[in-house]
């Protein structure tokens, strides 16, 4: 069995156990560290998910919002490919923007969680059909 | 409470067997050997252990049960080292002291030991329970120490989190049974994945010492000794931080053990010589 594993492990077919160790660590501590149960933070995905789908076309499977944390501080991460950005009308800044003042603030909460990162990339200026995240640490 | 500068550290883990208790006994030793006034004070109430690894279990008359309800001077019940006497231990009493004991107990303890004593350290019970609040209520400091294993990690991570909160500070980390074959191998969470995750500065560093394990067995702690194994040394070197020096860290990449010493070892082990 030891040598199998050696084998394994020579010819790259399995990850070293400490990284695997190092890796399921810091997601249970993330979830340890918020207290956050599981079928809110599931409820608030679907929430974060709707919202930004207002705006623009995302990839709902390859999304992913969840925690992470880093020097103990724990933070939610939203990595949202966009397929496209939808053309809508009340984005526009004569008609929309004044007319709907809630939901640029609902959007501005998604982004916070990356605030450390100077990347203030606004989501609705992206580029019909370029991919982009709306947080730039992929979550492994 | 009174202003004492005596320094009073808590010494837990979350996870139970990681090596609290040793390192309690070993840094109780260590710090006496370099002239400091040390207590060490067994808040395990439920599974006390520390008087067996100092060696001190048929010389214990009174305990901290007996202090508390006055039936006994404190320095009646402070068991003194005999080859140590800057070391005292005040025993933990018995379990059904766990039914009533409150944090301003220990708060009342810990006070008296600090008039006493430049150095308090409190060995912490396992578990985030009771035990566990009590003992952290009358801590100034406190050392988490854990080894570089899943479980382990994971509950010294809550119990720094109750510390954060309790307000207990510094907080510093012992690292302890490394295996540097395993981390070397990446088989083994390496100290700097453990600094990393649980983000504390490391007080020290054990590698895996089968001389712990004869040292708890006679009821002598390592660092009793003239000359020291590698754990004996590493524990000297953790009460050497506490009191401000600068000592280097080990590396546990290197400290593989020659052919020649692991001779002199099985040389030293076989015969009982030097």
């Amino acid at each position: 069995m030891a040598l199998f594993d050696f084998l394994q492990h020579l010819l790259g077919l399995q990850k070293p156990s400490a990284t695997t160790a190092r890796e399921r660590l810091q997601l249970v501590l993330a979830h340890d560290r918020s207290d956050l149960n599981p079928e809110l933070l599931e409820r608030m995905r679907r929430e974060i998910l709707e919202v930004v789908q207002k705006y623009v076309e995302i990839d709902i499977e390859s999304g992913d919002v969840s925690l992470t944390t880093d020097d103990r501080v724990t933070a939610l991460v939203a990595n949202l490919p966009i397929r496209r950005a939808r053309p809508l009308p009340s984005l526009s800044l004569e008609t929309g923007a004044r007319t709907k003042p809630s939901d640029p603030e609902v959007l501005a909460l998604v982004d916070n969680p990356a605030m450390p990162e100077p990347s203030p990339s606004k989501s609705s200026e992206v580029i019909e059909g370029q991919e982009a995240a709306i947080e730039p640490k992929t979550f492994p | 409470m009174t202003a004492t500068s005596a320094r009073i550290i808590l010494i837990c883990s979350g996870k139970g067997g990681v090596g609290k208790t040793t390192l309690t006994a070993n840094l109780g030793i260590a710090l006496a050997r370099l002239g400091e006034s040390t207590v060490v004070l067994d808040a395990d109430f439920g599974l006390r252990n520390l008087d067996l690894l100092l060696g001190l279990e048929n010389r214990i008359v009174y305990n901290a049960q007996d202090v508390l309800e006055a039936t006994c001077r404190l320095d009646q019940a402070l068991v003194r080292h005999k080859q140590e006497p800057n070391l005292s231990l005040l025993p933990a009493g018995n379990a059904r002291m766990l039914d009533w004991l409150t944090p301003d107990d220990m708060k009342k303890i810990v006070g008296m030991l600090a008039e006493k004593a430049s150095f308090i350290l409190i060995d912490c019970p396992a578990g985030v329970e009771t035990g566990f609040r009590n003992a952290a209520a009358a801590a100034k400091e406190a050392i988490v120490i854990t080894t570089p294993e899943m479980a382990a990690v994971r509950d010294a991570d809550r119990v720094i989190g109750l510390l954060h909160t309790q307000g207990v500070a510094p907080i510093q980390m012992v690292l302890n049974r490394v295996r540097p074959r395993m981390v070397a191998n990446q088989e083994m969470l390496g100290v700097s994945d453990v600094t990393d995750i649980l983000a504390l500065p490391l007080l020290g560093l054990v590698l895996e010492d089968e001389q712990v394990i004869t040292s708890t067995n006679r009821g002598e702690p390592l660092t009793l000794h003239g000359t020291l194994s590698p754990a004996g040394r590493a524990y000297m070197n953790v009460a050497r931080r506490l009191r401000g020096e600068e000592v280097a860290l080990i590396d546990p990449t290197r400290e593989r053990l020659g052919l020649r010493a692991r001779l002199m070892g099985k040389i030293r082990r076989t015969t009982g010589l030097f």
